[in-house]
Protein backbone atom coordinates (compact mmCIF):
# COMPACT_ATOMS: atom_id res chain seq x y z
CA UNK A 1 0.00 0.00 0.00
CA UNK A 2 1.23 3.34 -0.80
CA UNK A 3 0.61 4.72 2.66
CA UNK A 4 3.34 2.56 3.87
CA UNK A 5 6.00 3.49 1.68
CA UNK A 6 5.37 7.37 3.02
CA UNK A 7 6.55 6.64 6.48
CA UNK A 8 9.66 6.33 7.94
CA UNK A 9 10.76 2.96 8.55
CA UNK A 10 13.98 3.60 10.53
CA UNK A 11 12.37 2.04 13.64
CA UNK A 12 11.77 -1.61 13.87
CA UNK A 13 8.32 -3.40 13.15
CA UNK A 14 6.36 -4.64 16.60
CA UNK A 15 3.79 -6.10 14.70
CA UNK A 16 1.92 -5.62 11.49
CA UNK A 17 -0.77 -6.42 9.41
CA UNK A 18 -1.15 -7.77 5.71
CA UNK A 19 -4.55 -7.14 3.92
CA UNK A 20 -5.98 -8.21 7.19
CA UNK A 21 -10.11 -8.39 6.82
CA UNK A 22 -12.53 -8.99 9.10
CA UNK A 23 -15.60 -9.90 7.99
CA UNK A 24 -19.48 -10.70 10.02
CA UNK A 25 -21.48 -13.04 8.26
CA UNK A 26 -19.70 -13.67 5.42
CA UNK A 27 -20.70 -11.20 3.10
CA UNK A 28 -20.27 -7.98 5.60
CA UNK A 29 -17.24 -6.22 6.12
CA UNK A 30 -15.90 -4.81 9.47
CA UNK A 31 -12.68 -3.72 7.62
CA UNK A 32 -11.00 -4.83 4.47
CA UNK A 33 -7.56 -5.51 3.52
CA UNK A 34 -5.67 -3.08 6.22
CA UNK A 35 -2.23 -3.06 6.23
CA UNK A 36 0.32 -1.18 8.66
CA UNK A 37 2.82 -1.64 10.82
CA UNK A 38 2.99 -0.82 15.28
CA UNK A 39 6.50 0.43 15.61
CA UNK A 40 8.28 -0.94 18.63
CA UNK A 41 7.51 1.75 21.49
CA UNK A 42 5.86 3.94 19.87
CA UNK A 43 2.30 4.87 20.36
CA UNK A 44 -0.25 4.39 17.16
CA UNK A 45 -3.94 6.07 17.03
CA UNK A 46 -6.41 4.79 15.23
CA UNK A 47 -8.69 7.68 14.18
CA UNK A 48 -12.33 7.47 12.01
CA UNK A 49 -15.66 8.14 12.36
CA UNK A 50 -18.23 5.45 14.07
CA UNK A 51 -18.78 2.57 13.02
CA UNK A 52 -15.44 2.43 10.49
CA UNK A 53 -13.91 -0.26 11.40
CA UNK A 54 -11.24 1.22 14.06
CA UNK A 55 -12.13 -1.47 16.79
CA UNK A 56 -12.81 -4.42 14.55
CA UNK A 57 -9.01 -3.78 13.34
CA UNK A 58 -8.01 -3.26 17.23
CA UNK A 59 -9.87 -6.60 18.05
CA UNK A 60 -8.73 -8.73 15.40
CA UNK A 61 -4.90 -7.61 16.93
CA UNK A 62 -5.11 -9.97 19.81
CA UNK A 63 -7.78 -12.35 18.04
CA UNK A 64 -11.00 -11.13 20.49
CA UNK A 65 -12.91 -12.27 17.58
CA UNK A 66 -12.56 -15.90 18.03
CA UNK A 67 -15.31 -15.34 20.35
CA UNK A 68 -17.71 -14.87 17.42
CA UNK A 69 -18.02 -17.70 15.54
CA UNK A 70 -19.67 -16.07 12.74
CA UNK A 71 -16.75 -13.53 12.39
CA UNK A 72 -14.02 -14.19 10.32
CA UNK A 73 -10.77 -12.56 9.86
CA UNK A 74 -8.86 -13.18 6.77
CA UNK A 75 -4.42 -11.99 6.01
CA UNK A 76 -2.36 -12.08 7.97
CA UNK A 77 -1.73 -10.42 12.05
CA UNK A 78 1.87 -10.61 12.24
CA UNK A 79 3.81 -10.18 15.80
CA UNK A 80 7.82 -10.27 16.08
CA UNK A 81 7.16 -11.67 12.13
CA UNK A 82 4.83 -14.41 13.01
CA UNK A 83 1.18 -15.08 11.82
CA UNK A 84 -0.79 -14.95 14.92
CA UNK A 85 -3.65 -16.31 13.48
CA UNK A 86 -1.48 -19.42 12.17
CA UNK A 87 -2.73 -22.51 12.77
CA UNK A 88 -0.50 -23.85 15.68
CA UNK A 89 -0.94 -20.63 17.53
CA UNK A 90 -3.15 -20.85 20.59
CA UNK A 91 -5.09 -17.58 21.03
CA UNK A 92 -4.26 -17.31 24.88
CA UNK A 93 -0.44 -17.17 24.01
CA UNK A 94 -1.26 -14.40 21.65
CA UNK A 95 -3.12 -12.16 24.42
CA UNK A 96 -0.55 -13.06 27.31
CA UNK A 97 1.99 -11.10 24.60
CA UNK A 98 -1.20 -8.64 23.41
CA UNK A 99 -2.80 -6.93 25.93
CA UNK A 100 -5.96 -5.05 25.89
CA UNK A 101 -8.05 -2.64 27.73
CA UNK A 102 -11.52 -1.81 27.27
CA UNK A 103 -13.77 1.46 26.25
CA UNK A 104 -15.26 1.23 29.75
CA UNK A 105 -13.51 0.61 33.01
CA UNK A 106 -13.95 -3.20 33.94
CA UNK A 107 -12.12 -3.94 37.18
CA UNK A 108 -13.54 -6.98 38.94
CA UNK A 109 -15.99 -5.65 40.89
CA UNK A 110 -15.87 -8.13 44.05
CA UNK A 111 -12.36 -8.81 43.78
CA UNK A 112 -9.82 -6.70 46.10
CA UNK A 113 -7.29 -4.47 44.12
CA UNK A 114 -4.71 -6.34 44.65
CA UNK A 115 -6.20 -9.83 43.53
CA UNK A 116 -7.79 -7.78 40.30
CA UNK A 117 -4.09 -6.61 39.33
CA UNK A 118 -2.96 -10.74 40.14
CA UNK A 119 -5.46 -12.87 38.02
CA UNK A 120 -3.79 -12.76 34.75
CA UNK A 121 -0.64 -14.44 37.48
CA UNK A 122 -3.08 -16.07 39.91
CA UNK A 123 -5.33 -17.59 37.55
CA UNK A 124 -2.43 -19.32 35.61
CA UNK A 125 -1.01 -21.39 38.83
CA UNK A 126 1.25 -18.54 39.78
CA UNK A 127 0.85 -19.01 43.73
CA UNK A 128 3.76 -17.69 45.38
CA UNK A 129 3.49 -14.77 47.13
CA UNK A 130 6.72 -12.76 46.60
CA UNK A 131 6.25 -13.01 42.70
CA UNK A 132 2.82 -11.89 42.83
CA UNK A 133 3.68 -9.05 45.35
CA UNK A 134 6.11 -7.83 43.18
CA UNK A 135 3.83 -8.40 40.21
CA UNK A 136 1.45 -6.14 41.98
CA UNK A 137 3.36 -3.67 42.88
CA UNK A 138 5.17 -3.28 39.87
CA UNK A 139 2.15 -3.35 37.59
CA UNK A 140 0.59 -0.87 39.69
CA UNK A 141 3.30 1.47 39.90
CA UNK A 142 3.28 1.16 35.82
CA UNK A 143 -0.48 2.07 36.24
CA UNK A 144 0.63 5.68 38.14
CA UNK A 145 -1.83 4.02 40.45
CA UNK A 146 0.47 2.67 43.25
CA UNK A 147 0.50 5.38 45.81
CA UNK A 148 -3.04 6.06 45.50
CA UNK A 149 -3.71 2.31 46.65
CA UNK A 150 -1.01 0.65 48.24
CA UNK A 151 -2.47 1.10 51.73
CA UNK A 152 -6.07 -0.52 50.66
CA UNK A 153 -5.06 -3.60 48.51
CA UNK A 154 -7.62 -5.28 50.02
CA UNK A 155 -10.35 -3.29 49.30
CA UNK A 156 -12.83 -3.89 46.58
CA UNK A 157 -11.68 -3.03 42.88
CA UNK A 158 -15.24 -1.50 42.47
CA UNK A 159 -14.52 0.79 45.22
CA UNK A 160 -11.82 2.89 43.74
CA UNK A 161 -13.12 6.11 41.45
CA UNK A 162 -13.78 5.56 37.26
CA UNK A 163 -10.36 6.81 36.32
CA UNK A 164 -8.40 4.95 38.94
CA UNK A 165 -10.94 2.09 38.02
CA UNK A 166 -9.53 2.47 34.18
CA UNK A 167 -5.88 2.75 35.67
CA UNK A 168 -6.24 -0.12 37.77
CA UNK A 169 -7.76 -2.28 34.43
CA UNK A 170 -4.52 -0.65 32.79
CA UNK A 171 -2.31 -2.56 35.70
CA UNK A 172 -4.31 -5.87 35.68
CA UNK A 173 -2.78 -6.03 32.04
CA UNK A 174 0.27 -4.40 32.81
CA UNK A 175 0.83 -7.15 34.98
CA UNK A 176 1.30 -9.96 32.57
CA UNK A 177 3.92 -8.18 30.98
CA UNK A 178 2.90 -7.61 27.57
CA UNK A 179 4.85 -6.90 24.45
CA UNK A 180 1.61 -4.86 22.98
CA UNK A 181 -1.48 -2.71 24.90
CA UNK A 182 -4.52 -2.23 22.71
CA UNK A 183 -6.71 0.52 24.02
CA UNK A 184 -10.66 1.05 22.48
CA UNK A 185 -11.24 4.39 23.50
CA UNK A 186 -9.98 3.93 26.76
CA UNK A 187 -10.89 7.59 28.67
CA UNK A 188 -14.46 7.78 26.43
CA UNK A 189 -15.90 7.29 30.18
CA UNK A 190 -13.76 9.89 32.03
CA UNK A 191 -14.05 13.12 33.16
CA UNK A 192 -11.01 15.46 31.62
CA UNK A 193 -8.37 15.29 34.52
CA UNK A 194 -8.82 11.30 34.85
CA UNK A 195 -8.33 11.71 30.84
CA UNK A 196 -5.17 13.44 31.56
CA UNK A 197 -3.49 11.30 34.28
CA UNK A 198 -4.55 8.23 31.76
CA UNK A 199 -2.99 10.17 28.41
CA UNK A 200 0.61 11.30 30.48
CA UNK A 201 0.22 7.26 31.36
CA UNK A 202 0.48 6.36 27.92
CA UNK A 203 3.35 8.39 27.10
CA UNK A 204 5.04 7.02 29.95
CA UNK A 205 4.19 3.32 28.99
CA UNK A 206 5.35 2.90 25.45
CA UNK A 207 8.87 3.27 27.16
CA UNK A 208 7.58 -0.41 27.99
CA UNK A 209 5.33 -1.50 25.33
CA UNK A 210 3.85 -0.51 22.02
CA UNK A 211 0.83 1.00 22.41
CA UNK A 212 -2.47 0.75 19.76
CA UNK A 213 -5.24 3.17 20.84
CA UNK A 214 -8.55 3.50 18.96
CA UNK A 215 -9.99 7.17 19.89
CA UNK A 216 -12.68 9.17 18.94
CA UNK A 217 -10.89 12.07 19.63
CA UNK A 218 -8.29 13.78 17.28
CA UNK A 219 -6.44 16.09 19.79
CA UNK A 220 -5.99 13.12 21.96
CA UNK A 221 -4.70 11.02 18.68
CA UNK A 222 -2.53 14.34 18.34
CA UNK A 223 -1.40 14.82 21.91
CA UNK A 224 -0.15 10.85 22.46
CA UNK A 225 0.74 9.12 19.43
CA UNK A 226 3.52 9.19 17.02
CA UNK A 227 2.14 7.53 13.99
CA UNK A 228 -1.55 7.69 13.17
CA UNK A 229 -4.17 5.82 11.18
CA UNK A 230 -6.97 7.22 9.63
CA UNK A 231 -10.11 5.06 9.16
CA UNK A 232 -12.85 5.62 6.63
CA UNK A 233 -15.68 2.87 6.11
CA UNK A 234 -13.71 -0.42 7.21
CA UNK A 235 -10.75 0.70 5.38
CA UNK A 236 -7.46 2.23 5.80
CA UNK A 237 -7.35 5.53 4.26
CA UNK A 238 -3.98 6.70 4.99
CA UNK A 239 -0.99 5.98 7.69
CA UNK A 240 1.44 8.05 8.79
CA UNK A 241 3.71 9.76 11.50
CA UNK A 242 1.03 11.75 13.80
CA UNK A 243 2.18 15.07 12.58
CA UNK A 244 2.19 14.67 9.00
CA UNK A 245 -1.00 13.13 8.80
CA UNK A 246 -2.44 16.27 11.00
CA UNK A 247 -0.03 18.90 9.18
CA UNK A 248 -0.51 17.55 5.55
CA UNK A 249 -2.57 14.87 5.26
CA UNK A 250 -2.22 13.02 1.74
CA UNK A 251 -5.73 12.10 1.15
CA UNK A 252 -8.66 14.46 0.29
CA UNK A 253 -10.79 11.99 2.49
CA UNK A 254 -8.41 12.77 5.49
CA UNK A 255 -8.36 16.21 4.30
CA UNK A 256 -12.19 16.34 5.34
CA UNK A 257 -12.57 14.24 8.36
CA UNK A 258 -9.42 16.56 9.79
CA UNK A 259 -11.56 19.64 9.06
CA UNK A 260 -14.93 18.78 10.19
CA UNK A 261 -16.37 17.93 7.01
CA UNK A 262 -17.79 15.03 8.48
CA UNK A 263 -17.73 13.27 11.71
CA UNK B 1 -60.79 13.46 29.52
CA UNK B 2 -62.17 15.00 32.92
CA UNK B 3 -59.39 14.84 35.50
CA UNK B 4 -61.72 13.48 37.99
CA UNK B 5 -62.96 10.48 35.63
CA UNK B 6 -59.38 9.63 34.95
CA UNK B 7 -58.54 9.74 38.71
CA UNK B 8 -61.54 6.96 38.46
CA UNK B 9 -60.40 5.00 35.62
CA UNK B 10 -56.52 4.64 37.78
CA UNK B 11 -59.13 3.30 40.58
CA UNK B 12 -60.73 1.09 38.70
CA UNK B 13 -57.75 -0.60 37.29
CA UNK B 14 -56.37 -0.23 40.84
CA UNK B 15 -59.19 -2.22 41.84
CA UNK B 16 -59.13 -5.10 39.07
CA UNK B 17 -55.72 -5.88 39.47
CA UNK B 18 -55.95 -6.35 43.96
CA UNK B 19 -58.91 -8.18 43.21
CA UNK B 20 -57.32 -10.81 40.67
CA UNK B 21 -54.10 -10.81 43.43
CA UNK B 22 -56.28 -11.40 46.04
CA UNK B 23 -57.89 -14.50 43.60
CA UNK B 24 -54.19 -16.08 43.65
CA UNK B 25 -53.56 -15.40 47.25
CA UNK B 26 -56.94 -16.27 49.10
CA UNK B 27 -56.73 -20.15 48.02
CA UNK B 28 -52.86 -20.45 48.98
CA UNK B 29 -54.00 -18.98 52.68
CA UNK B 30 -56.99 -21.31 52.98
CA UNK B 31 -55.02 -24.50 52.44
CA UNK B 32 -52.10 -23.10 54.57
CA UNK B 33 -54.57 -22.69 57.14
CA UNK B 34 -56.76 -25.47 56.45
CA UNK B 35 -53.67 -28.14 56.68
CA UNK B 36 -52.49 -26.39 59.71
CA UNK B 37 -55.88 -26.42 61.89
CA UNK B 38 -56.42 -30.77 60.50
CA UNK B 39 -52.38 -31.07 60.95
CA UNK B 40 -51.91 -29.40 64.85
CA UNK B 41 -53.49 -31.32 66.87
CA UNK B 42 -51.58 -34.74 65.97
CA UNK B 43 -48.15 -32.90 66.33
CA UNK B 44 -46.66 -34.37 69.67
CA UNK B 45 -43.34 -35.25 71.14
CA UNK B 46 -43.88 -38.90 69.95
CA UNK B 47 -44.31 -37.42 65.91
CA UNK B 48 -41.15 -36.32 65.77
CA UNK B 49 -39.48 -39.23 67.59
CA UNK B 50 -41.56 -42.38 66.79
CA UNK B 51 -41.60 -44.63 64.11
CA UNK B 52 -44.81 -44.98 62.63
CA UNK B 53 -45.13 -48.76 63.01
CA UNK B 54 -48.08 -51.25 62.29
CA UNK B 55 -51.46 -49.55 61.76
CA UNK B 56 -51.93 -51.93 65.39
CA UNK B 57 -49.82 -48.89 66.61
CA UNK B 58 -52.48 -46.53 65.90
CA UNK B 59 -55.66 -48.52 66.46
CA UNK B 60 -54.67 -49.11 69.67
CA UNK B 61 -53.40 -45.97 70.91
CA UNK B 62 -49.39 -46.73 71.20
CA UNK B 63 -46.91 -43.93 70.51
CA UNK B 64 -46.56 -43.62 67.11
CA UNK B 65 -45.08 -40.80 64.94
CA UNK B 66 -43.17 -39.48 61.76
CA UNK B 67 -39.92 -39.12 62.53
CA UNK B 68 -38.48 -42.05 59.94
CA UNK B 69 -40.14 -40.12 56.83
CA UNK B 70 -38.79 -36.69 58.11
CA UNK B 71 -34.86 -37.89 58.16
CA UNK B 72 -35.52 -39.96 55.29
CA UNK B 73 -36.95 -37.26 53.23
CA UNK B 74 -33.95 -35.04 54.37
CA UNK B 75 -31.42 -38.09 53.40
CA UNK B 76 -33.04 -38.61 49.70
CA UNK B 77 -33.25 -34.83 49.04
CA UNK B 78 -29.66 -34.48 49.82
CA UNK B 79 -28.48 -37.35 48.05
CA UNK B 80 -30.64 -36.03 45.34
CA UNK B 81 -29.18 -32.51 45.40
CA UNK B 82 -25.57 -33.76 45.71
CA UNK B 83 -26.21 -36.14 42.47
CA UNK B 84 -27.77 -33.21 40.51
CA UNK B 85 -25.85 -30.03 41.10
CA UNK B 86 -22.64 -31.12 38.93
CA UNK B 87 -24.77 -32.57 36.14
CA UNK B 88 -27.56 -29.55 36.05
CA UNK B 89 -24.33 -26.72 36.88
CA UNK B 90 -22.12 -28.29 33.94
CA UNK B 91 -25.50 -28.81 31.66
CA UNK B 92 -25.82 -25.16 32.36
CA UNK B 93 -22.74 -23.90 31.44
CA UNK B 94 -22.47 -25.84 28.36
CA UNK B 95 -26.23 -24.44 27.17
CA UNK B 96 -24.60 -20.43 28.05
CA UNK B 97 -20.72 -20.34 27.28
CA UNK B 98 -20.32 -22.89 24.82
CA UNK B 99 -23.25 -22.47 22.62
CA UNK B 100 -21.82 -23.60 19.35
CA UNK B 101 -20.77 -26.69 20.86
CA UNK B 102 -22.54 -29.67 18.98
CA UNK B 103 -23.93 -30.81 22.30
CA UNK B 104 -25.60 -27.61 23.28
CA UNK B 105 -28.39 -27.01 21.17
CA UNK B 106 -29.26 -30.84 21.84
CA UNK B 107 -28.69 -30.78 25.62
CA UNK B 108 -31.25 -27.34 25.62
CA UNK B 109 -33.85 -28.99 23.75
CA UNK B 110 -33.23 -32.05 26.67
CA UNK B 111 -33.39 -30.05 29.57
CA UNK B 112 -36.66 -28.20 28.57
CA UNK B 113 -38.56 -31.37 27.40
CA UNK B 114 -37.02 -32.81 30.91
CA UNK B 115 -38.18 -29.60 32.83
CA UNK B 116 -41.93 -30.41 31.59
CA UNK B 117 -42.26 -33.72 31.71
CA UNK B 118 -44.43 -35.27 34.76
CA UNK B 119 -42.41 -36.56 37.56
CA UNK B 120 -43.60 -39.81 37.57
CA UNK B 121 -41.94 -40.08 34.43
CA UNK B 122 -38.60 -39.77 36.05
CA UNK B 123 -39.91 -42.66 38.79
CA UNK B 124 -40.12 -44.67 35.83
CA UNK B 125 -36.84 -44.57 34.67
CA UNK B 126 -34.92 -44.53 38.13
CA UNK B 127 -36.88 -47.69 38.15
CA UNK B 128 -35.47 -48.72 35.36
CA UNK B 129 -32.33 -47.94 35.67
CA UNK B 130 -31.72 -48.33 39.46
CA UNK B 131 -34.68 -50.51 40.91
CA UNK B 132 -34.32 -53.14 38.35
CA UNK B 133 -30.54 -53.48 38.20
CA UNK B 134 -29.75 -53.48 42.02
CA UNK B 135 -33.00 -55.79 42.47
CA UNK B 136 -34.96 -53.39 44.61
CA UNK B 137 -36.78 -50.10 45.76
CA UNK B 138 -34.09 -48.12 47.50
CA UNK B 139 -33.43 -44.84 48.60
CA UNK B 140 -30.79 -44.66 46.38
CA UNK B 141 -33.38 -45.34 43.72
CA UNK B 142 -35.47 -42.52 45.14
CA UNK B 143 -32.46 -39.64 45.24
CA UNK B 144 -31.80 -40.52 41.18
CA UNK B 145 -35.45 -40.10 40.42
CA UNK B 146 -35.55 -36.75 42.27
CA UNK B 147 -31.89 -35.96 40.66
CA UNK B 148 -33.76 -36.28 37.63
CA UNK B 149 -36.32 -33.81 38.78
CA UNK B 150 -33.78 -31.74 39.61
CA UNK B 151 -31.14 -31.53 37.00
CA UNK B 152 -33.65 -29.53 34.35
CA UNK B 153 -34.34 -26.88 36.90
CA UNK B 154 -30.74 -26.07 37.75
CA UNK B 155 -29.23 -26.19 34.56
CA UNK B 156 -31.78 -24.27 33.37
CA UNK B 157 -31.46 -21.46 35.98
CA UNK B 158 -27.79 -21.71 35.77
CA UNK B 159 -27.73 -21.24 32.06
CA UNK B 160 -30.36 -18.25 32.48
CA UNK B 161 -28.12 -16.15 35.04
CA UNK B 162 -24.74 -16.64 33.01
CA UNK B 163 -26.22 -15.49 29.99
CA UNK B 164 -27.32 -11.82 31.72
CA UNK B 165 -23.53 -12.10 33.86
CA UNK B 166 -22.18 -9.28 31.34
CA UNK B 167 -20.32 -10.30 28.21
CA UNK B 168 -17.29 -7.71 29.21
CA UNK B 169 -16.48 -9.87 32.12
CA UNK B 170 -15.52 -12.68 29.79
CA UNK B 171 -13.79 -10.44 27.30
CA UNK B 172 -11.72 -9.14 30.10
CA UNK B 173 -10.02 -12.44 31.25
CA UNK B 174 -9.29 -13.70 27.87
CA UNK B 175 -7.76 -10.36 26.92
CA UNK B 176 -5.25 -11.06 30.40
CA UNK B 177 -4.62 -14.55 28.46
CA UNK B 178 -6.81 -16.78 30.64
CA UNK B 179 -7.84 -19.94 29.11
CA UNK B 180 -11.59 -20.34 28.26
CA UNK B 181 -12.51 -22.96 30.84
CA UNK B 182 -10.44 -20.60 33.18
CA UNK B 183 -12.67 -17.45 32.65
CA UNK B 184 -16.00 -19.54 32.85
CA UNK B 185 -14.95 -21.18 36.13
CA UNK B 186 -12.95 -18.58 38.29
CA UNK B 187 -14.76 -15.28 36.48
CA UNK B 188 -18.11 -16.03 35.67
CA UNK B 189 -19.53 -18.51 37.66
CA UNK B 190 -18.75 -16.69 40.64
CA UNK B 191 -20.24 -13.42 39.59
CA UNK B 192 -23.55 -15.47 38.64
CA UNK B 193 -23.45 -17.47 42.26
CA UNK B 194 -26.25 -15.86 43.64
CA UNK B 195 -28.90 -16.49 40.84
CA UNK B 196 -26.80 -20.27 40.53
CA UNK B 197 -27.90 -20.99 44.39
CA UNK B 198 -31.59 -19.67 44.26
CA UNK B 199 -32.15 -21.97 41.32
CA UNK B 200 -30.32 -25.02 43.33
CA UNK B 201 -32.80 -24.30 45.90
CA UNK B 202 -36.26 -23.98 43.67
CA UNK B 203 -35.18 -27.09 42.55
CA UNK B 204 -34.17 -28.94 45.50
CA UNK B 205 -37.79 -27.59 47.10
CA UNK B 206 -39.58 -28.80 43.88
CA UNK B 207 -38.25 -31.57 44.41
CA UNK B 208 -38.94 -31.99 48.12
CA UNK B 209 -42.43 -31.99 47.16
CA UNK B 210 -42.94 -34.56 44.15
CA UNK B 211 -44.40 -37.78 45.91
CA UNK B 212 -45.05 -39.74 42.30
CA UNK B 213 -41.19 -40.74 41.47
CA UNK B 214 -40.66 -41.94 44.89
CA UNK B 215 -43.48 -44.72 45.01
CA UNK B 216 -41.34 -46.54 42.67
CA UNK B 217 -38.18 -45.99 43.57
CA UNK B 218 -38.14 -45.53 47.47
CA UNK B 219 -41.37 -47.27 47.71
CA UNK B 220 -41.42 -46.08 51.62
CA UNK B 221 -41.03 -47.51 54.80
CA UNK B 222 -42.88 -47.86 58.27
CA UNK B 223 -40.19 -48.03 60.20
CA UNK B 224 -36.59 -45.66 60.30
CA UNK B 225 -33.55 -46.41 58.48
CA UNK B 226 -30.25 -44.89 57.48
CA UNK B 227 -29.40 -47.83 54.54
CA UNK B 228 -29.50 -46.22 50.96
CA UNK B 229 -29.99 -49.58 49.66
CA UNK B 230 -33.42 -50.50 51.51
CA UNK B 231 -36.26 -49.29 51.00
CA UNK B 232 -37.10 -45.65 52.66
CA UNK B 233 -39.62 -43.47 54.30
CA UNK B 234 -40.72 -39.89 52.89
CA UNK B 235 -43.18 -37.35 53.96
CA UNK B 236 -44.71 -36.58 49.98
CA UNK B 237 -45.14 -40.07 49.43
CA UNK B 238 -46.21 -41.29 53.14
CA UNK B 239 -48.43 -38.59 52.91
CA UNK B 240 -50.28 -40.19 50.42
CA UNK B 241 -50.37 -44.04 51.76
CA UNK B 242 -51.47 -41.87 55.07
CA UNK B 243 -54.58 -40.46 53.63
CA UNK B 244 -55.56 -43.22 51.82
CA UNK B 245 -55.30 -45.65 55.21
CA UNK B 246 -58.73 -46.31 56.89
CA UNK B 247 -57.35 -45.20 60.57
CA UNK B 248 -58.31 -41.92 61.53
CA UNK B 249 -55.50 -41.11 63.63
CA UNK B 250 -53.31 -41.97 60.17
CA UNK B 251 -55.25 -39.41 59.08
CA UNK B 252 -54.28 -36.64 61.50
CA UNK B 253 -50.54 -37.51 61.43
CA UNK B 254 -50.95 -36.77 57.89
CA UNK B 255 -52.17 -33.32 57.95
CA UNK B 256 -49.40 -32.83 60.94
CA UNK B 257 -46.99 -34.36 58.09
CA UNK B 258 -48.33 -32.12 55.54
CA UNK B 259 -47.51 -29.04 57.74
CA UNK B 260 -43.98 -30.57 58.44
CA UNK B 261 -43.25 -29.98 54.42
CA UNK B 262 -44.69 -26.83 54.38
CA UNK B 263 -42.33 -25.94 56.86
CA UNK B 264 -39.70 -27.84 55.39
CA UNK B 265 -40.04 -25.91 51.81
CA UNK B 266 -40.42 -22.85 53.09
CA UNK B 267 -37.14 -22.83 55.54
CA UNK B 268 -35.41 -23.99 52.27
CA UNK B 269 -36.43 -20.84 50.45
CA UNK B 270 -35.81 -18.33 53.79
CA UNK B 271 -32.19 -19.63 54.38
CA UNK B 272 -31.52 -19.31 50.22
CA UNK B 273 -33.12 -15.95 50.49
CA UNK B 274 -31.08 -14.60 53.80
CA UNK B 275 -27.64 -16.11 51.39
CA UNK B 276 -28.90 -14.28 49.04
CA UNK B 277 -29.74 -10.90 50.64
CA UNK B 278 -26.15 -11.38 52.20
CA UNK B 279 -24.35 -11.52 48.95
CA UNK B 280 -26.48 -8.77 47.35
CA UNK B 281 -25.97 -6.45 50.42
CA UNK B 282 -22.12 -7.23 49.89
CA UNK B 283 -22.43 -6.23 46.24
CA UNK B 284 -24.51 -3.49 46.88
CA UNK B 285 -22.24 -2.45 49.54
CA UNK B 286 -18.91 -2.51 46.93
CA UNK B 287 -21.05 -0.49 44.02
CA UNK B 288 -21.82 2.49 47.09
CA UNK B 289 -18.14 2.54 48.24
CA UNK B 290 -17.57 3.43 44.97
CA UNK B 291 -20.57 6.17 43.89
CA UNK B 292 -19.15 7.94 47.41
CA UNK B 293 -15.55 8.04 45.88
CA UNK B 294 -16.76 8.90 42.30
CA UNK B 295 -18.68 12.03 43.76
CA UNK B 296 -15.86 12.76 45.93
CA UNK B 297 -13.75 13.33 43.12
CA UNK B 298 -16.13 15.17 40.81
CA UNK B 299 -16.38 17.80 44.24
CA UNK B 300 -12.77 18.35 44.16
Amino acid sequence: MSTLEQVNTAESFRMETKDLSVCYNKSSFGVRDISMPVYNNQVTALIGPSGCGKTTYLRALNRMHDLSPETAVTGQALLDGEDIYAAKVDPVVVRRKIGMVFQKPTPFPTKSIYDNVAAGLALVGIRKKSILDEAVEKALQGAALWDEVKDRLKSPGGSLSGGQQQRLSIARALAIEPEVLLMDEPTSSLDPNSTIKIEELIKELKNKVSIVIVTHNMQQALRVSDYTGFFFVGSLIEFAKTDALFNKPSQDKTKEYLSGFFS
Amino acid sequence: MELSARYARDKVVQVFIVLLTLLVIVPLAIIIIYVVVNGIGSINGDFFTQELGSPSRAIQGKPTGLVHSIIGTIIIDLVALLMAVPFGLATGILMSEYPDHPMSGFARLMSKTLNGMPAVLMGLLAYALVVKNTGGFSALAGAVALAFVMIPIISATTESVLRITPWSLREVGLAIGLPRWRVTMSLVVPAAKNGIITGILIAFARAAGEAAPLMLTSFGNNFLTFDLMSPMDTLPQRLYSLAISPYKVWHGMGWAGAIILLLFVMITFFIGRLVVNRMERQATQIENIGKNQNSKEIGQ
